[in-house]
């Protein structure tokens, strides 16, 4: 904790994200979001996502410009290498959503962070995706995240930053929780 | 239809102090108990149970444990007796055996109905306690043929279980106590360990509790913890109120050879529990935060000038977590014999007909103060102050909404 004049600043608005705290325990119907991604086949293992519109807050909303995903695989995989291995999407997913988070807890907490750096390895025996070995599952046996951060703290509040994201984490959640996947074809 | 002040539903300790505080003031008030007095303690309770507080932290309003042995911990036989004995001596007016079937408001005032007869009162008091159902998963249903589950309510001892492998789903006070007992009786034990609070029984010698009393933890007030919605749901503490100081936590646990496991995420169609990734970060949290509570406590005893006069201060070791914890075990394989839900209790208010509780079925309140003039809630968790998760907290509040219910009456008395 800092007890500097300069006030901390993370760049999270802590107080609008309190403030929504209170309005959905009043009003728990606007906090049913949806988030949707569009995904089109583009050649071989190349295809294209896009992320434009979500639901929330009782209405539609749209982020202020469509953001577009390449997905491919590496050329060890006889592949033209477009874009990121799905795989590797989800590590930047799973970094993207706790490093966010670590920057919510560190501003809540005042804690005023210079650096955040994050490196994510995920363990994968590929013989279950290649179906050589029904025993091997496909998705990581294991993802280890490994942070370093600069920040004006001891370190355990920086384990503990880390530690409360993971905790409020939807991505974390997702990977280390069981979820429902409905696939319908049209 | 009998009238009277104020009507207290339960005659616990919280049922019981308020009784008491009223009586000071000279409120005339009935306490209507289901049962007998102190009727949790003595229903759905296991046969090991002990208060996870020391004797002498059973304080209550005029009255306050007397016996030889303050640092010992209550069996439920003696927490009953200690409780009846409580009401005898305040001169309680208790009804027992009068069932509550619904309290509905008419006009300015209450109207009670019961198992014996009707009251009509100015004011309600609910003490009926915080633990009427226990709490289990969506999915507690998909258990496949050949696994019994038991609930912390049905639970009395090992002996009833069937010989083979216990699942036990929550590692707060019920689940560590409960996987200590069972995996003693050479019933393998897995434990399904989510967000959980992790403090020593003894610390430089001295009890938690004593700690947790001493250093005026117990006597942070709701209204001055920054989330005190995250404050009511954690966990209790992984205790045990142990005469041989045994501290259950999981490195305990795991050496007397039980296995840890990730919070139970789901069961599948075929029976397969799903355990998450997660086990990890749990484990961490609980040792951050000890470690800050140790840091808190030392800093105090410091201030105190009391370092010289207690042992070191000291660091339990960081929480053991498996490698490789499991993530799938298939539940019909014959290997786990039994599931023990060791996941909390709520209450449960089907007769109570008055517009306060919200959607998930808890009472609407500030510190026990409800919503409707005149009906207050005296037993939840942290209901004013940490210290009212114990019996030794019923006191503070009581004198407390005793007095913010007098001035109600006094106000009340104007207005006609």
């Amino acid at each position: 904790m800092t007890d500097t004049a300069t006030p901390v600043d993370n760049g999270v608005d802590v107080d609008f994200l309190q403030k929504a705290r209170g309005i959905l325990t009043e009003q728990p119907e606007a906090a049913d979001f949806k988030w949707r991604v569009s995904n089109t086949w583009v050649k071989g293992t190349h295809s294209r996502s896009t992320v434009k519109d979500f639901f929330g807050l009782g209405a539609e909303q749209t982020h202020k410009s469509e953001f577009h995903f390449e997905g491919d695989h590496p050329q060890v995989f006889s592949a033209e290498d477009e874009g990121a291995t799905p795989v590797e999407s989800l590590l930047a997913s799973l970094a993207g959503c706790l490093t966010a988070g670590v920057a919510a807890v560190a501003q809540n907490r005042g804690i005023q962070l210079r650096s955040v750096e994050a490196t994510l390895e995920g363990d994968m025996d590929i013989r279950g995706i290649l179906g050589v070995d029904p025993d091997v599952r496909n998705g990581f046996s294991q993802i280890k995240v490994t942070y370093n951060i600069d920040a004006d703290a001891t370190p355990d509040e920086k384990k503990a930053l880390v530690a409360q994201s993971q905790k409020r984490s939807a991505v974390y959640d997702a990977i280390t929780n069981p979820t429902r996947v409905i696939v319908d074809v049209i | 239809m009998r009238q009277v002040t104020t009507v207290i539903v339960g005659a616990g300790q919280t049922g019981l102090a308020m009784s008491r505080c009223l009586t000071e003031r000279s409120v005339d008030h009935v306490v209507l108990e289901r049962g007998e007095i102190a009727n949790s303690w003595r229903t759905g309770r296991w046969d090991s149970l002990r208060l996870l507080t020391p004797n002498w932290q059973s304080r209550l309003p005029g009255y306050s444990y007397q016996g030889d042995e303050p640092g010992g911990f209550m069996t439920m036989p003696e927490v009953i007796d200690y409780l009846s004995h409580y009401a005898a001596t305040i001169d309680a007016p208790v009804e027992e055996h009068t069932e509550v079937s619904s309290v509905r408001q008419l006009a300015d005032d209450f109207v009670v109905t019961t198992s014996a007869g009707e009251w009509r009162a100015r004011t309600v008091v609910v003490a009926s306690g915080p633990y009427h159902a226990a709490e289990v998963p969506s999915f507690a249903a998909s258990l496949p043929p050949g696994v019994t589950a038991v609930t912390p309510a049905d639970y009395r001892n090992p002996d009833q279980l069937d010989e083979g492998g216990v699942l036990v789903v929550g590692a707060a006070a019920t689940g560590v106590q409960l996987a200590d007992e069972i995996q003693r009786s050479g019933r393998p034990v897995t434990l399904a360990v989510g967000g959980h609070v992790r403090v020593p029984r003894v610390y430089r010698g001295m009890d938690i509790m004593w700690w947790l009393d001493a250093a005026g933890i117990l006597d942070e007030r709701y209204d001055e913890v920054d989330d005190v919605v995250r404050a009511r749901h954690l966990a209790s503490f992984q205790l045990v109120g142990s005469p041989n100081g045994l501290t259950v936590d999981l490195n305990y646990l795991q050496d007397i050879g039980v296995r840890i496991v990730g919070r139970l995420g789901g069961i599948t169609d075929d029976g397969t529990a799903q355990f998450s990734g997660s086990l990890p970060n749990p484990c961490a949290l609980a040792d951050l935060k000890l470690g800050r509570l140790l840091d808190t406590l030392d800093e105090w005893a410091t201030s105190r000038g009391l370092d010289r006069e207690i042992e070191a201060a000291m660091r339990p070791v960081a929480t053991r977590v498996p490698p490789l914890p499991p993530l799938l075990l298939p539940l019909g394989s014959g290997e786990i014999k039994t599931v023990i839900w060791a996941t909390g209790y709520r209450p449960e208010y089907p007769w109570l007909e008055v517009p306060v509780l919200d959607g998930k079925g808890r009472v609407r309140h500030d510190g026990g103060i409800t919503p409707v003039p005149g009906l207050y809630l005296m037993s939840a968790t942290f209901l004013r102050r940490r210290r009212s998760t114990f019996i030794d907290g019923a006191g503070d509040d009581a004198r407390e909404l005793s007095a913010h219910l007098v001035d109600f009456l006094g106000e009340k008395a104007n207005v006609r």
